[in-house]
């Protein structure tokens, strides 16, 4: 039970662990959150993602499993919390604000709702109207916004109520491609130490986001791991086809409109700036997909291409095109290529990639 | 939703007939009254003091069962719109009834439960309690034949609205009854507004169950529709000076708070 002025440590507390059977759609999943954790949930449409968040909500009572939140049983056999006292927030794609309501008591709804004072509780929904840079939409109401700014309100709203756990289902699914960025930026600073599972369709809010993906393919889990582990090595179908990405992860080098990162053994693999842009000499990790990797015997010149000496390990099928693979990176080629560069396993290659193919975030 | 002034897929023509045939059928009788009335006499009709009572009489009975089926209204519109019990066709068919029921039949069934010698009745007679021919039996008549227009309207909104918002106040901590308050109900006020004008316009309306269960008792149950058939007979000026009384408050009624547009 929640009781007004328990201080928001949110750090320490936020463990969860879920178990999700639910016959009639045939799902039966099983996952573990740390506190402060982000986890991904991918998987195809239908795989069973929304029914688990309604089951952590506390929306959808499964026939079997659990959830347990800091050693405390919300659902389970003999146990349910109703969802207003699980301190588990919700938010969807669409940012559903309270239309009779100002932006400042939308955000104000949760502590107000938790027992602060009226005044206590405006105080707190312009702290979080603060820290997602929207105070002068304060006065507004929900119909004046765009859909960015209302997903901004709606973040806030989320996280004025200090929850536990905060669940994301798609949140950036409705926005316009051009604010999209500027969302999943201001998540990123947010969710911080901030116990959140999230669920995607989306290789990059996971890329992004999240410490740890699991992926959920017809109602099982197949895959749960660090997100660096699961989207450039996947093993699930699923996974291999969303995301499948060249990973390269180092410090980033050059200016604002050509960067690099540079590996650990000092070699940089030039690309774009994305966004959340990369700074000098901070983590950056540079994305590329396999399909824009093409492989050679002899490294080719020109300038604006990377060149990367490897060795293959394995070639696998991938539709109709064979995946080259060595070690963490993978390029996608025709049967015909593979037949004529005569490729197989531990020959010495070159993969080569365009500089303008691969996008360098901050990370 | 808002359309621009655009022509959909065009109406046949010929619709427009009996489409203003219809309007002039409710507007013409009502416009006749006015034909029928002597104007110079008409302040001294309608302000003798019987008319005066029975009018404060049916604005004071109409609006107190007005806030009965709010009362009762709005918490049985959200178990209809919100709960899942298999037995809620049953009871939402049970709750109109008296929607498609003659009002006199009402009154009869009042009575049969409230009556001296009813069902219940009995029983508060033997505490000193009489419903059936006092005010108290107007307002209960005007509550049975109104409460189902408030559900319907009523539950009509909620279901429109869903429980999306609900949920998501849930989500951020709110209790099930701060919920109802503060974002269930703000959400349909239209719908609830509409369904409270109609209510009240049935209630001054009320007829049929009101002089089979309260009878026509000159002060305490005779509301402005009694008054007015009593006088058709004896002096029908002054029973079109009331009718043409009782056509502006309707028209005031529904001016004031008309259901507007969006449903």
């Amino acid at each position: 039970m929640s009781t007004p002025g328990t201080p928001a440590s949110t750090a320490t507390s936020g463990a969860l662990a879920v178990r999700v059977g639910v016959d009639q759609r045939d799902v039966d999943v099983a996952f573990e959150v740390a506190p402060g954790e982000t986890v991904a949930i991918l998987g195809p449409n239908g795989a069973g993602k929304s029914t688990t968040l309604e089951v952590i909500s506390g929306l959808l009572r499964p026939d079997s499993g659990h959830v347990v939140l800091d050693g405390r049983v919300l659902t389970g056999p003999r146990a349910w919390v109703a969802p207003h006292t699980r301190r588990i927030a919700l938010l969807a794609q669409d940012p559903l604000l309270f239309p009779h309501l100002s932006v400042l008591d939308n955000v104000a709804f949760g502590p107000r709702s938790t027992g602060s004072g009226r005044r206590d509780a405006r105080a707190i929904a312009g702290r979080w109207l603060g820290a997602v840079d929207a105070v002068d939409l304060a006065e507004r109401r929900p119909a004046e916004l765009s859909g960015g700014q209302a997903q901004r309100v709606a973040v806030a709203r989320a996280l004025a109520a200090e929850p536990r756990v905060l669940l994301l289902d798609e949140p950036m699914a409705a926005l316009d491609i051009a604010v999209a960025p500027a969302l999943r930026q201001l998540l990123r600073d947010v969710l911080v130490d901030q116990t959140t599972v999230l669920v995607t369709h989306h290789v990059l809010d996971a890329l992004l986001l999240a410490d740890r993906v699991v992926v959920i393919e017809d109602g099982r889990v197949v895959e749960d791991g660090p997100t660096g582990v699961v989207l450039s090595r996947p093993r699930s179908a699923f996974a291999a086809r969303f995301a499948g990405l060249n990973l390269i992860a180092g410090t980033a080098t050059g200016t604002t409109t050509a960067t690099g990162v540079r590996r650990p053994d000092g070699t940089v693999v030039h690309g774009v700036p994305a966004d959340p842009a990369p700074r000098p000499d901070a983590p950056a990790v540079a994305v590329f997909r396999p399909s824009a990797v093409a492989v050679h015997r002899v490294a080719p010149g020109g300038s604006p291409r990377n060149a990367l000496p490897v060795t293959i390990t394995e070639l696998e099928p991938l539709g109709d095109l064979v995946r080259v693979r060595s070690h963490d990176l993978a390029a996608d080629v025709t049967p015909a290529a593979v037949a004529d560069l005569r490729l197989a396993p531990g020959l010495p290659v070159t993969f080569v990639v365009k500089a303008s193919e691969v996008d360098v975030f901050a990370s | 939703m808002r359309t621009s002034r655009t022509r959909h897929v065009g109406l046949p023509r010929w619709v427009f007939v009996p489409a203003v045939l219809a309007g002039v059928f409710v507007v013409l009788p009502v416009a006749s009254l006015a034909t029928r009335i002597t104007w110079s006499d008409f302040p001294d009709l309608i302000a003798s003091d019987a008319a005066l009572e029975a009018l404060e009489l049916s604005l004071r009975t109409s609006s107190a069962s007005t806030t009965l089926c709010l009362l009762l209204g709005i918490p049985l519109a959200l178990v209809l719109a919100r709960s899942q019990s298999r037995w809620l066709g049953l009871l939402r068919s049970l709750v109109l009834l008296p929607l498609v029921l003659p009002p006199v039949v009402g009154g009869i069934a009042l009575l049969a439960a409230f009556g001296r010698r009813g069902l219940l009745g009995e029983q508060l007679d033997a505490w000193g309690v009489q419903i059936a021919f006092s005010t108290i039996a107007v307002v209960m008549a005007q509550t049975f034949v109104s409460l189902p227009f408030l559900v319907v309207s009523l539950e009509g909104a909620l279901r429109t609205a869903g429980e999306r918002y609900d949920v998501v106040a849930a989500s951020l901590g709110a209790a099930p009854t701060t919920v109802l308050r503060r974002v269930t109900l703000p959400l349909v006020l239209p719908g609830l507004a509409s369904g409270t004008v109609l209510a009240f316009a049935r209630s001054l309306g009320e007829f049929g169950a009101t002089v089979t269960f309260a009878g026509s008792l000159e002060g305490t149950t005779r509301t402005l529709p009694l008054l007015i058939y009593n006088l058709r007979a004896v002096d029908a000026d002054a029973a079109v000076a009331m009718s043409l009384l009782l056509v502006a408050v309707a028209i005031l009624v529904i001016g004031l708070v008309r259901p507007r547009g969006a449903s």
